[in-house]
């Protein structure tokens, strides 16, 4: 990308990860600078949510390069990943259903009183402050998050990366779960934190969300990069070209493989 | 659609919103009422025999086994796995320490040496631990089913048992080491258990004054004050009463003497009634629930036990090893197992390879019926010793009514599936 613009936040250059025989992701480069959405789209099984997971530390790479403010890192669990500033929105909602708001939201990195014991108190305290924040209208701070609507769940899962301030927020497929008034407040929600310098990865379905929120739109299909494109520069239609036949407008019919 | 049963959920709610703004465990509350019933009943039908200080006294002691393991199983449980093997490390624990104490332990430090009860407690806790933990390791690191390891473990630990002694009894067992079962002299007496009856009303107190201070410093909504005052009354009440009941409970005559005697006290003509108090398995029990409530509520790792029950995805992707949580709850399982063995074997004051047997069906269920779901992610460790304190409860009453063995366990066997299915309906009623 231009250089004008500094260093990328986030590089991931050449990833490739393979299940058994099934190459999940191959050769893919993306980056993402300060401020900035990058949208990754494709179709179902393209390998978005596989490469992403490379970055949150949900599993590692099998060869490929992650780089975060240009320095090389090695990234092999969620608590590297978070160490790096790297917070994730999961697909399918990583949270705990049994246990409330608060302890969900400081799952792994909970407040500890002097005494050693979970400050329970303080974490509902933390919760509160940033929920009046994002979505003033959730209440429920003492029930399972099992018994709250798809909105509230996701309000908790975004709560979680703004607290523990996100520099590098992912998120996959946040809305496909909710409902037109709830998925608003999601996109209210990530300008908010766009706003405030923080890089994010997009990763949806819905051409609408990708071309109301993101400056970039990577596309990926089976497993392969497409292409990345300056969303002002494309319409889209030209993005569902290149997810439909795997190949950047304008080029011929043909060859997947850019290589 | 249908507004009925709109109207009908709203009804239900409002009923619901006192004990939910009372911030009250109702399924809790619920199995206290269960237990008043089911005392309150065999006292009618045993014509006055059942609440009576020698009867529940008893009952208290013969619940300390199983409950010690079932504040354990619940972990377990939570983690949406099993031990079956409970029994069994009972059992080869027991042959184990019983063996230790009267054999090598006495060659070495010589046969009654003060220190032999204390050794043989610690090897049984130590021997218990790596027993959990063996079989933890192999079900979190290499992914065997808990089930098939626990059952494995169940068989390989029973027939250890047998082959530490070719399956003979060993008796007796340190003096000193026999008081931890209870017994005729193995209880705290009048002074020492008023004495607890004092610091659990202290703790009460304190309690329920820390978590409204702690309340109203974050801004939080407080519980109503006399909902909390009531709490407070009714938990002294139960103290107060039950070390009452259970001081008047005396040791026999024989026992009396000699601890008489012991004191330098002249033996009264009219004879003197000595009270038992606590017993000290009860005593341990005690200790263990506590413990076990503080870790699974107050601690990063009971958290994480129910995170990893709740969801294990979210739970490894929060950063938690779950694979080490896990072993920590076999091993902790293993340990409780260990403390068992030990009221149990200084109870029957003997090793016997048979000790413990079908042990771990009883505190399955004593979980189970304390509202541990299966399914994973939910149960509490007081509703676990409430449910052993029931089936424990149920047995002893029918006893005392002459109920034949078997019908004693048709009548265990339907309560606990009784149990499980009002439990489930109501917890499907209330994610409606
Ligand atoms: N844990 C896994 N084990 C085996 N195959 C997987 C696993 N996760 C993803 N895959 C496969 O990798 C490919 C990419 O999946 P995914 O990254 O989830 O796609 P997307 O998020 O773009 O829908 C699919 O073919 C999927 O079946
Ligand atoms: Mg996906």
């Amino acid at each position: 990308m231009s250089d004008e613009r500094g260093t990328p936040l986030v590089e991931m250059n050449h990833m490739n990860v393979s299940f058994g025989g099934v190459h999940a992701v191959e050769d893919v480069s993306v980056d993402l600078y300060p401020g900035e959405v990058v949208a990754i789209v494709g179709g179902n099984g393209a390998g978005k949510t596989t490469l992403i997971r490379c970055l949150s530390g949900a599993h590692p790479g099998e060869s490929g390069e992650i780089k975060i403010n240009g320095q090389a890192v090695a990234i092999t669990n969620p608590i590297e990943a978070m160490g790096f500033g790297v917070e994730t929105i999961y697909q399918t909602l990583a949270l705990a259903d049994n246990i409330d708001a608060p302890s969900n939201m400081f799952l792994g990195r909970e407040l500890m009183t002097r005494w050693g014991t979970l400050d329970d108190k303080a974490m509902e305290q933390a919760t509160r402050e940033v929920m009046g924040r994002l979505n003033p209208r959730f209440l429920n701070f003492r029930v399972p998050v099992k018994s709250l609507s798809g909105g509230q769940r996701q309000s908790v899962a975004i709560a979680r990366a703004v607290h523990f301030n996100a520099k590098i927020l992912i998120m996959d497929e946040p809305t496909a779960a909710l409902g037109p008034a709830e998925t608003e407040q999601v996109r209210e929600l990530i300008r908010q934190l766009k706003a405030e310098g923080i890089g994010i990865f997009l990763i949806s379905h819905d051409i609408h969300d990708v071309f109301d929120m993101a400056d970039r739109i990577s596309v990926m299909a089976q497993g392969k990069l497409v292409g990345t494109v300056i969303k002002d520069e494309v319409t889209k239609d030209d993005v569902l070209t290149m997810i439909i036949a795997g190949r950047m407008p304008g080029e011929v019919d043909g060859d997947l493989d850019l290589h | 659609m249908s507004t009925t049963s709109e109207e009908a959920k709203q009804e239900r709610r409002s009923s619901s919103k006192l004990l939910q703004s009372l911030d009250i465990d109702t399924r809790l509350l619920g199995m206290l009422g269960l237990l008043v019933v089911i005392w309150i009943l065999f006292h009618i039908l045993s014509g006055g025999t059942f609440l009576t200080p020698r009867n529940l006294w008893n009952l208290s002691v013969q619940t300390a086994s199983v409950a010690v393991m079932a504040t354990g199983m619940v972990l377990v449980i939570v983690t949406r796995n099993i031990d079956l093997s409970v029994g069994a490390i009972v059992g080869v624990v027991g042959m184990l320490i019983a063996i230790a104490q009267t054999g090598w332990l006495a060659d070495w430090l010589g046969l009654g040496h003060p220190a032999i009860w204390i050794l043989a407690v610690a090897l049984a806790l130590v021997a218990g631990t790596f027993v959990g933990w063996i079989q933890g390791l192999i079900i979190a690191y290499v992914g065997v089913p808990s089930f098939i390891v626990t059952l494995g473990g169940l068989l390989v630990w029973r027939g250890i048992a047998w082959w530490f002694n070719g399956g003979q009894t060993v008796a007796p067992l340190d003096p000193t080491f026999q008081l931890l079962g209870g017994g005729s002299r193995g209880s705290i007496g009048a002074g020492w258990s008023w004495f607890i009856a004092a610091l659990a009303v202290i703790g009460i107190s304190f309690s329920l004054v820390n978590s409204r201070r702690q309340r109203r410093r974050f801004g939080f909504k407080l519980r109503p004050l006399w909902a909390d005052t009531a709490i407070g009354a009714v938990g002294t009440a139960v103290v107060l009463g039950g070390v009452f009941f259970l001081n008047r409970y005396y040791l026999p005559v024989s026992v009396a003497m000699e601890v008489a005697e012991e004191k330098g006290l002249e033996w009264p003509p009219e004879g003197l009634e000595i009270s038992r108090g606590i017993a000290i398995p009860v005593l341990i029990l005690i200790g263990v629930t506590l413990l076990m409530g503080f870790i699974a509520t107050r601690r990063r790792f009971g958290r994480y036990v129910f995170a990893l029950g709740g969801n294990p995805d979210a739970a490894e992707l929060g950063g938690i090893n779950t694979k080490r949580t896990l072993v920590k709850v076999f091993a902790l399982m293993g340990l409780l197992a260990g403390v068992s063995a030990v009221i149990g074997t200084a109870r029957l004051n003997a090793g016997v390879t048979s000790l413990g047997t079908l042990q771990e069906l009883y505190v399955i269920a004593a979980a189970v019926i304390g509202g541990t779901s299966l399914a994973g992610g939910v149960g509490t460790i007081p509703g676990a010793v409430l449910g052993a304190l029931v089936m424990q409860s149920l047995q002893s009453g029918m006893v005392l009514l002459g109920v034949d063995a078997p019908l004693q366990d048709i009548v265990v066997g339907v309560v606990l599936v009784a149990a499980v299915a009002v439990d489930s309906y109501y917890r499907r009623r209330a994610e409606t």
